[in-house]
């Protein structure tokens, strides 16, 4: 018999929706460059300018406000790099310093960019989360003063999966001169997103992590914000981001994102009842686990737990040989030797992090898939715990 | 945890992973000659290896462990239990994270540092038992060498260091912070650096993919 395989691990990456399998087999007859006069090229710019207004729609955005990018890492890269942009010369800044605010939880592309941008001169501040993974407003408003460029603060948390009060956040932020970026790429397709209602200047979204294809994303960019690009040498996205447009990814994020608008409603339901069923399971199950994240602002999908005394690459390498796909935050599944950033930023001890999954579910996932992972996880659990040094079971 | 299209570790480690040899089950009694505990579940791994020794012949005759680590620590370990076993001390004491490695067949070579601790904790477990059994004069004491004056850095831990991953002087600096001050021990600290590189990741089965 077929293992059964089940794919619960959405926040890494999703499988293409077969509507934007179909749309992207079609646009590959379109091989235009949307730059072209001739027809070829006009075809190609209709099918971009479709997608850009499908994912401003989406967003509460008019489409001039929407730039293609080659992925999240770039837009966030793009929107920290060019306003902490450190040079005397520099427009963008006019009369603020050369100052960033983050968080302690944010993707690596966002940490990586801030650490460079502090090697050249730019004073970066993260701020502090709370056991849920919350960002602690009060240290945000001490943070973010008159020489702060701009703030970015995570939609929603690629391992905890615990969302943030966001509209709360760029009222401080405004409050304060400041621009507000939020990197949206766990969010937008998961949970409602709308530009205006939480008035955000910049916002980051990913096709891949929505049924899209990989290597496209889109940069949000309100009018009037201060804006020059990061990739030089080209009129393409109106002059905000060189280089031949990914015509075909494009395609395929408009349609992902149309899918979601029809889809994410009934699943982010689907998925809330999956949850609560995997972690009733696993909570009738399998002794001494904790559950991470926000009880309740939450990705719909998304459930974070530690298991006392097994380490989270052995657990993820026998479950992936039962056929289940998850993710974890130890430190031997990344190659270093520090556990998840988020989970210890959470005041969670080294040792509880290494023995974390990350459990992500998806459209395609049912409840024969959480029954499945029920089954299978507590003897995976309690085969690691039998060898384990850190495991001690209560004496009865 | 696949690699173009195949498991990324070999045949062997996955049977060992799967099927571990000689654990040592929680509550289980044990009455062992000599038990080396090293690592800590902060660091995310932790090894204890427990061994039998027939006094008269001075040979292992029996080898338990228990871990808190990761499929190549798991694996590593199991292996590294049933090649001692009729194995005499001396010998059992110099087998090195590369003979494990190569007897596993592959470990993706970022994955070397989580194997390290098995021989390492059967390496403890051996001075104990020469401890409880008044051999001091037989203990290996492990003795490291000062290499960065400045920032305190021993040869162990550059040893260490290669094994997670350093091959540069420059990520050898990343992760030890060895020559930040005055530089003076860059050469030295290179030199061990390309030994340790040699010794540990040169010919073995230990393939970088």
């Amino acid at each position: 018999m077929e293992q059964r395989q089940v794919y619960m691990d959405h926040n890494a990456t999703t499988p293409l929706h077969p509507a934007v399998k179909a749309a992207l087999t079609d646009a590959m007859e379109a091989f235009g460059n949307p730059s072209s006069l001739h027809a070829l090229g006009r075809t190609a710019r209709e099918q971009v300018e479709d997608a850009r207004e499908k994912t401003a729609s989406f967003l509460g955005a008019s489409p001039d406000e929407i730039v293609f990018v080659g992925s999240g890492s770039e837009g966030n890269n793009t929107v920290l790099s060019i306003l902490a942009c450190a040079s005397r010369h520099c427009t963008l800044r006019r009369d603020r310093g050369p100052e960033i605010v983050t968080t302690t939880i944010e993707h690596p592309c966002i940490l990586e960019t801030s650490k460079c941008l502090a090697d050249r001169g730019v004073d970066v501040k993260f701020v502090d989360v709370d056991a849920y993974g919350k960002v602690d407003l009060d240290q945000l408003k001490d943070c973010v003063n008159e020489r702060t460029a701009v703030v970015s603060v995570m939609m929603a948390n690629n391992e905890i999966g615990t969302i943030q009060d966001i509209k709360a956040i760029a009222e401080i932020v405004h409050g304060r001169g400041a621009v507000f970026h939020t990197d949206a790429v766990q969010a937008v397709g998961k949970i409602p997103v709308n530009v205006r209602e939480l008035g955000v200047d910049f916002l980051t979204l990913s096709a891949h992590k929505i049924y899209g294809p990989k290597g496209i994303g889109a940069l949000y960019i309100r009018k009037q914000v201060p804006f020059c690009p990061l990739i030089l040498g080209g009129h393409q996205e109106k002059g905000r981001r060189a280089g031949t447009e990914n015509t075909l990814g494009i395609v395929g994020l408009g349609k992902a994102i149309e899918m979601r608008a029809a889809e994410m409603d009934d699943e982010a339901k689907r998925l809330l009842e999956l949850k609560a069923a995997l972690r009733k399971g696993i909570e009738e199950r399998i002794p001494d686990v904790q559950f991470n994240g926000h009880p309740t602002d939450c990705l719909p999908g998304t459930l974070n737990v530690s298991f006392d005394g097994a380490e989270g690459e052995a657990i993820l390498l026998y479950l992936d040989l039962e056929g289940i796909a998850v993710s974890t935050g130890s430190a031997c599944a990344s190659g270093s030797l520090d556990p998840s950033h988020v989970l210890l930023a959470t005041g969670m001890p080294a040792e509880q992090a290494h023995g974390s999954v990350r459990i992500s579910m998806g459209r395609e996932n049912t409840e024969e898939d959480v029954a499945y992972v029920v089954e299978q996880l507590p003897d995976v659990i309690a085969r690691i715990r039998d060898m384990s040094t850190a495991y001690k079971r209560d004496a009865q | 945890m696949t690699t173009r299209g195949g498991w990324v570790y070999s045949e062997t480690v996955k049977d060992h992973f799967m099927h571990p040899r000689n654990v040592l089950k929680d509550g289980e009694v044990y009455e062992e000659d000599g038990k080396g505990d090293v690592g800590n579940v902060k660091c995310g791994d932790q090894m204890i290896v427990v061994i039998k020794v027939d006094k008269e012949k001075g040979i292992i005759t029996d080898c338990k462990w228990q871990t808190y680590g990761c499929a190549s620590a798991i694996a590593s370990t199991s292996i590294l239990s049933e090649m001692v076993k009729g194995m005499p001390l001396g010998q059992a004491f110099n087998l090195s994270p590369k003979d494990i490695a190569r007897e596993l067949g592959s470990l993706p070579e970022h994955k070397i540092h989580c194997s390290v601790l098995g021989d390492k904790a059967l390496r403890a477990a051996i001075n104990d038992y020469y401890k409880r059994n008044g051999m001091e004069d037989k203990l290996v004491i492990e003795d490291a060498r000062l290499v960065c004056q400045c920032m305190n850095v021993t040869d162990h831990e550059i040893e260490e260091a290669v094994l997670e991953g350093a091959r540069t002087f420059y990520e050898l600096q990343e992760i030890t912070k060895i020559g930040t001050v005055c530089g003076q021990c860059e050469p030295e600290a290179t030199r061990l650096l390309n030994e340790y590189v040699k010794k540990h990741f040169a010919e073995t089965g230990a393939a970088t993919r």
